[in-house]
């Protein structure tokens, strides 16, 4: 009772920590089904992702010469870890986790200033590092082979493919995204491309090839609406991101839809789910209100639709998060309450003139 | 009635069902009050008794001091025991000037004149009256009632709106006032809207009050009084939003309530003010809950001014289990207390002894922005940027995103999942800026004293000088005077000698 405290003297019952472990909730049905959608190999590049981000952190921080424990007792670096692998090719080598990993929270995260401080969202930057730098391995996707599948491997078979890069060659497929950007370098129409290849009710399932955790977008989609209803995240953002997506893809696929493929597509399709329900809602590197949060996700929306349609890679949800990452500081600067008694400029609000004299009471105005 | 939108607010739980439906037992006479000359907002009293002297209850021990002060009356009758220092219901445990008095337990009052018909009495009078009892904003505030109500009267006001908010969680005791006393809070009500001459008087008051809202209607039946029930949200009872809810109107940056026609007073002002107005009866008494998880037995009493918080704990049954916190007032806005013999003064609407499960405090992380803050702040501030701009000392940053906009209410502190102290920042740099501004005004009233010193200097200077030169001349002329009568006289005599010269 020695300590003095200042008010409140009550407060919500959460912390960091609950936060985190609530978006990790969210993100587990999606994350299962991913492993069962591509077996063991699956789990071994995630549990990988997750080591390397926890020892990676610890030895940072360490150099760093601050208390390790508090750290990583917040969620925040193995929540990292678990985005980048639910967006990684489920098959990749496991030094693709670790080297994701490590970028993600060493020099995204904690070289920026940890917790908090970083410029742009962890997991999307390295995602982005490793696009670059590994094109082969980060565009390896494999067809789903749940387990209890003729092809899905075992557990010893597994390892081969995670620590020896064992090829697997009769499984390679092409994601849905990558496919149409190739047939459309060959001049095929979008029809044609598109004919065999695309389902959308096997899409919203998540029955396809992609990354580990992308591909259910119904999975995603019930996360989100937890995390809402959690009071987490708000929808602004996520909606936005949506929209974003959705309008251009409906115009232009209205005017001319031999070329422009509609929004269902768009919507189902690579990383645009867990994009909008888990990475645009990231806090760190998002604007501070509601309305600049609804700006940010427009653009990462109109960026990814842009990036798909008209860019060199098929996909363009990270790129996208990445670009409007660098914008939230120009929107947060724009973009602020009005505040009480003053008008939207923060000029006070005029004080009126003297109201007319005395009237008793009874007498009804 | 239509209601207008907030924005922000938390629903911090509520706890108000400890003590709701306990009714307001009178604490029993404790043997000494500590009463300090500070209660309210302003100057200090200045006491009128000595050690020594017998006052009966309701004398005035302390008189009101410059145009925003209040004075001070005996709790109860009895002997003065001393004038000094005592302990203040403070965070910092630091002494304030108190009056002691040792009660002799007859509890006696003085003389009181009943008013048949208080409408008698003019405007004027009726504040003046108010003031005299040293009635002070019960709601917390500590206002001077009486300045709010002569400005009021000056500017002239439309609307009175009464504060029956009641948003602190565990605080009961306005709403018990309201179910048990509601006629004659009605008539303080009218009294007040008479005094300021108001045409419209709006009672908010929150709908988990249900059993209230329903006493103060059957009240104010058939009269000018408007009972609104309105959403139970924190901080509905702050006087900006009960405002703002209430009529959709905002106070302007710079202003007060008076600006844009609109009086707001505590519920529990409204009695005090009937207690003195019809009864004749100053304000040396109020309700507080005493309530918490520590408390055995949470209750609402009527208290004198003056009585030790630890005395209020004892007839609440004690603990039940060791507190982790002593609070006064509610737990958004209260202040912590080390010393439970700090006496109940007459801001203190609650004692609360909270569990450390109920404060829910724990260390604080670092900022990920979720800006849950900017989305609870019922002002429209960015308190995760303020306490950046802060943290580095930056105040002039903090200012321009609206630092002194900020109602400190807490909502920011509350709802933060990182448990950063975000309204004590806020409250840091607050007083860091009036310190600042102290300063600036100490040095420019410094520098004005020594220009006026150097323009003294230079004055009385060049008076003496003019002084020095009058003198100079005077001795001049009358020498010259001199000489010439001296040489005159013998210049008759002389003359061929002058000539000579010549």
């Amino acid at each position: 009772m020695t300590q003095i405290a200042h008010s409140p003297h009550a407060h919500v019952p959460l912390t960091i920590n609950k936060v985190m472990r609530l978006v990790m909730i969210a993100l587990t049905p999606a994350t299962l089904f991913g492993f069962w959608l591509y077996g063991w190999p699956s789990i071994n590049l995630w549990a990988v992702s997750l080591l390397a981000a926890l020892l990676g952190e610890a030895m940072v921080v360490r150099w760093q010469q601050r208390a390790v424990r508090p750290v990583l007792m917040d969620g925040s670096g193995l929540l990292t870890a678990w985005l980048l692998a639910v967006s990684l090719p489920p098959w990749a080598p496991w030094w693709i986790a670790v080297l994701g990993s490590l970028f993600a929270v060493i020099i995204s995260k904690q070289l920026f200033g940890g917790l908090g401080q970083n410029v742009f969202n962890p997991a999307m930057a390295a995602r982005v590092m490793l696009l670059i730098s590994f094109p082969v391995e980060m565009t390896t996707w494999i067809a789903p082979a749940p387990f209890g599948s003729v092809h899905a491997p075992s557990w010893l078979e597994s390892l081969a493919v995670t620590f020896s890069g064992v090829h697997v060659d009769g499984m390679a497929s092409a994601s849905l995204l990558g496919h149409v950007k190739t047939e459309f370098t060959r001049g095929i129409g979008l029809d044609q491309a598109l004919s065999g290849y695309y389902a959308p009710l096997d899409a919203l399932w998540g029955n396809r090839a992609g990354s580990l955790g992308e591909t259910a977008a119904l999975f995603l989609l019930a996360g989100g609406l937890f995390l809402i209803y959690k009071r987490i995240i708000t929808w602004h953002a996520p909606v936005a991101m949506l929209l974003g997506v959705t309008i251009p893809a409906l115009i232009f696929s209205a005017v001319n839809p031999g070329h422009y493929a509609g929004p269902v597509y768009h919507l189902l399709s690579g990383g645009l789910m867990l994009g909008a329900f888990f990475i645009v809602t990231d806090p760190v590197t998002s604007p501070n209100t509601v309305t600049g949060q609804f700006i940010f996700g427009l653009g990462c929306g109109l960026l990814t639709w842009i990036i798909r349609t008209w860019g060199g890679y098929p996909e363009g949800v990270a790129f996208a998060v990445m670009l409007m990452n660098a914008a939230t500081p120009i929107i947060d600067h724009y973009v602020k309450p009005r505040i009480y008694g003053r008008d939207r400029k923060g000029v006070a609000l005029p004080i009126a003139a003297p109201i007319s004299p005395i009237a008793p009471i009874g007498k009804e105005s | 009635m239509k209601l207008f939108k907030l924005r922000g607010g938390i629903h911090p739980a509520g706890r108000k069902e400890l003590s709701a439906e306990r009714a307001i037992r009178i604490l029993p006479l404790p043997k000494r009050l500590f009463v300090p000359l500070q209660q309210h907002i302003g100057a200090p009293a200045t006491p009128v008794v000595q050690v020594g002297d017998h006052v009966l209850k309701g004398q005035l021990i302390a008189a009101s001091q410059g145009v925003v002060s209040a004075p001070v009356h005996a709790p109860t009758s009895g002997v003065i025991v001393a004038l000094g220092e005592y302990p203040a219901p403070h965070p910092s445990g630091l002494t304030i000037p108190t009056i002691t008095l040792d009660s002799d337990g007859c509890d006696r009052w003085i003389e009181t004149v009943i008013l048949n018909d208080p409408f008698e009495l003019s405007s004027e009078e009726v504040s003046t009256r108010v003031g005299a009892a040293g009635i002070v904003g019960l709601g917390g505030a500590t206002f001077p009632a009486a300045v709010k109500l002569s400005l009021s009267r000056k500017t002239g006001v439309h609307t009175l709106i009464m504060n029956g908010g009641e948003c602190e969680p565990y605080l009961t005791c306005d709403d018990r006032i309201m179910r048990e006393r509601a006629e004659q809070i009605v008539e303080g009500i009218q009294l007040i809207a008479y005094a300021v001459g108001a045409r419209q008087v709006l009672i908010g008051i929150e709908d988990n009050k249900p059993e209230a809202i329903a006493a103060m209607r059957a009240a104010a039946s058939g009269s000018a009084v408007q009972v609104v029930e309105i959403p139970s949200m924190y901080p509905m009872g702050s006087e900006k939003q009960l405002i703002q809810v209430l009529t959709g109107k905002e106070i302007p940056a710079t202003g007060r309530p008076a600006d844009i026609g609109i009086l707001v007073h505590n519920v529990g002002t409204a009695f005090a003010v009937s207690e003195a107005i019809r009864y004749g009866k100053p304000l040396v008494s109020r309700l507080v809950t005493v309530s918490g998880g520590a408390i055995k037995e949470p209750c609402n009493l009527e208290v004198l001014i003056g009585t030790p918080a630890e005395e209020l704990i004892e007839f609440a049954g004690g603990y039940a289990q060791a507190p982790a916190r002593l609070v006064l007032g509610g737990p958004m806005m209260g202040q912590q207390i080390t010393n439970p013999a700090v006496p109940v003064v007459k801001g203190t609407s609650g004692v609360l002894a909270l569990t450390a499960d109920e404060i829910g405090q724990a260390e604080a992380s670092p900022c990920i922005r979720c800006s849950t803050c900017v989305r609870a702040c019922p002002v429209g501030l960015l308190p995760l940027e303020m306490a950046a701009h802060i943290r580095v000392a930056d105040l002039s940053g903090a200012v321009k995103l609206g630092l002194k906009d900020c109602i400190s209410c807490g909502s920011c502190s509350y709802v933060c999942p990182a448990h950063i102290p975000l309204v004590h920042y806020f409250n840091y740099a607050k007083g860091d800026l009036a310190a600042q501004e102290r300063g600036k005004l100490k040095q420019e009233a410094t520098k004005k004293l020594a220009d006026e010193r150097i323009a003294r200097m230079q004055r009385i200077g060049r008076e003496r000088e003019e002084a020095a030169l009058r003198r100079k001349a005077a001795r001049e002329a009358k020498e010259k005077a001199a000489l010439a009568k001296t040489t005159l006289a013998p210049n008759e005599k002389a003359a061929p000698a002058t000539e000579e010269v010549v």
